[in-house]
């Protein structure tokens, strides 16, 4: 039995419908990755002792753990306690914060790469330290950890396969599905591994151009 | 207030770094519109004095006053932000690295601060940054980043950034040392602009020359201490004390 590439057709749909919902996951995780990134990062910089312990903890339980515990944690723990999350959202939650973490500590490094004459030119001018760090250094740290936080992004993409073992009909379930009807693994998951490198692409070419942007105030 | 008559008052100065005492019972006095310049070897203590006045390093001992006021007086921890932010106000500094934020254009470099701090529009912000910025030569590059302007330039932009605060004391510490000596002189001339127009100034300064012209006042400085002070034309021509003797000489040498 061969390759049939004829079947993809008709299943077209349920896999350009995952693709979507990879798509808008993938997006939504990464924007809640970014900016709880920025957040993580002055929380464990600059919060007091006693706000950063109870969220170094938290820190470690997302660094720590399986990404795969998480989202059960998310969806199927937060239900006991009374909150019950539809698992599109319990699943952006979990990479979101997820990749929070892990942007947290890049992000962390590069504030404190910046150069100290920044922090003191500002403080000159009358800034107090939170506005210094809001006009100054942190809009710095930033432009310099783009690459390595588009990195994590990639790594997000694929991880939100994951969020299928939440029931999401995501790109990779969506192409079991199609399966499930067909028994043709080969077929729809190299179709799955195709859409995969198509956003793979288009989120390299968002990146250059967000570098590009950037390099021009440098 | 016991003593009002002076603009800027240092007295009895006093800082360490742990057993190291870097100023040692420092007292200083300058008046509205003078200008005094700091000379001495590296590691004398003349930016740590410089940067006691605005409490970048805040002193160990000792007082700071400013037009009246007490710089580093004793408040609790958010009431002495609130007033050194108000202090910095009204303090420009100037730093050898210029210290200009690279991800502002010249002109975001000058307003931001006026745009944070005094509330001023956007019109007004442009009207002052292009005011300010032509006020050192600077207003053809308005839109230039940092990285696009040399040393001189970046310079002027950054003392362009601190007049845009309307302040009534410029530090300057080291202003041209990090520039390449054909540069030197732009900043020079910004700097003898400012003199003309009566703007208070204390420059830390490598420069004997420009000291000698602009100041009206020099301070000799060695381990924590004033050794001599003077005018500039009887400290320079003839120096009391063997240290300043001897750090002139050496002065003299390297610059032949």
């Amino acid at each position: 039995m061969g390759l049939d590439f004829t079947v993809i057709p008709k299943y077209l749909d349920i896999i350009l419908l995952g693709c979507a919902y990879t798509i808008g996951i993938t997006i939504a995780a990464a924007i809640l990755s970014f900016f709880g990134g920025i957040l993580f990062a002055i929380i464990a910089l600059y919060a007091p002792w006693i706000v950063r312990q109870p969220f170094r903890l938290v820190a470690w339980i997302f660094m720590g753990t399986p990404l795969l515990l998480q989202l059960f944690l998310i969806y199927f723990g937060l239900v006991q306690i009374g909150i019950d999350l539809p698992a599109v959202v319990a699943g952006i939650i979990g990479l979101g914060l997820h990749f929070a973490v892990y942007n947290s500590e890049l992000i962390q490094t590069a504030i404190l790469s910046v150069d100290k004459g920044q922090m003191e030119a500002a403080r000159t001018l009358g800034l107090s330290r939170s506005e210094a760090l809001r006009k100054v250094v942190i809009p710095q740290a930033v432009r310099a950890v783009i690459p390595p936080i588009s990195n994590n992004m990639i790594a997000l993409l694929k991880d939100s396969a994951l969020v299928s073992v939440i029931g999401v009909s995501e790109l990779t379930l969506s192409a079991q599905r199609a399966i499930g009807r067909t028994y043709r693994p080969f077929e729809f998951y190299l179709l799955a591994a195709a859409f995969y490198y198509v956003i793979n692409l288009g989120m390299e070419w968002v990146q250059r151009k967000i570098e590009r942007r950037i390099s021009i105030s440098r | 207030m016991t003593d009002d008559k002076h603009f800027v008052e240092i007295r009895h100065a006093q800082k360490s770094f742990g057993t190291v005492e870097v100023l040692k019972d420092i007292s200083l006095s300058v008046d509205r519109g003078q200008i005094v310049g700091i000379i001495g070897s590296s590691g004398s203590g003349k930016s740590t004095l410089l940067r006691a006045i605005n409490d970048l390093d805040p002193l160990t001992g000792g007082e700071v006053w400013l037009d009246g006021v007490q710089v580093n007086q004793k408040l609790p921890h958010r009431q002495y932000e609130n007033h050194i932010n108000q202090m910095r106000q009204q303090v420009g500094m100037v730093f050898q690295h210029f210290n200009l934020f690279p991800h502002m254009t010249a002109r975001e470099n000058v307003s931001m601060a006026p745009i944070m701090l005094k509330g001023i529009s956007k019109d007004e912000a442009d009207a002052l940054a292009e005011a300010q910025l032509d006020h050192v030569g600077m207003l053809e590059r308005i839109d230039y980043y940092p990285s696009q302007l040399s040393g001189g330039q970046k310079q002027r932009v950054a003392i362009a950034r601190a007049l845009a605060m309307k302040p009534k004391l410029m530090l300057f510490d080291e202003a041209t040392s990090a520039l390449d000596p054909e540069l030197v002189e732009e900043v020079n001339q910004v700097m003898r602009k400012l003199a003309d127009e009566q703007m208070t100034m204390i420059i830390v300064t490598h420069e004997m020359d420009f000291a000698a012209s602009v100041c009206d006042r020099v301070l000799f400085m060695d381990q924590g201490v004033v050794v001599e002070e003077g005018p500039p034309k009887i400290l320079f021509k003839t120096p009391t004390q063997p240290r300043t003797r001897e750090f002139l000489r050496k002065h003299l040498e390297a610059a032949k």
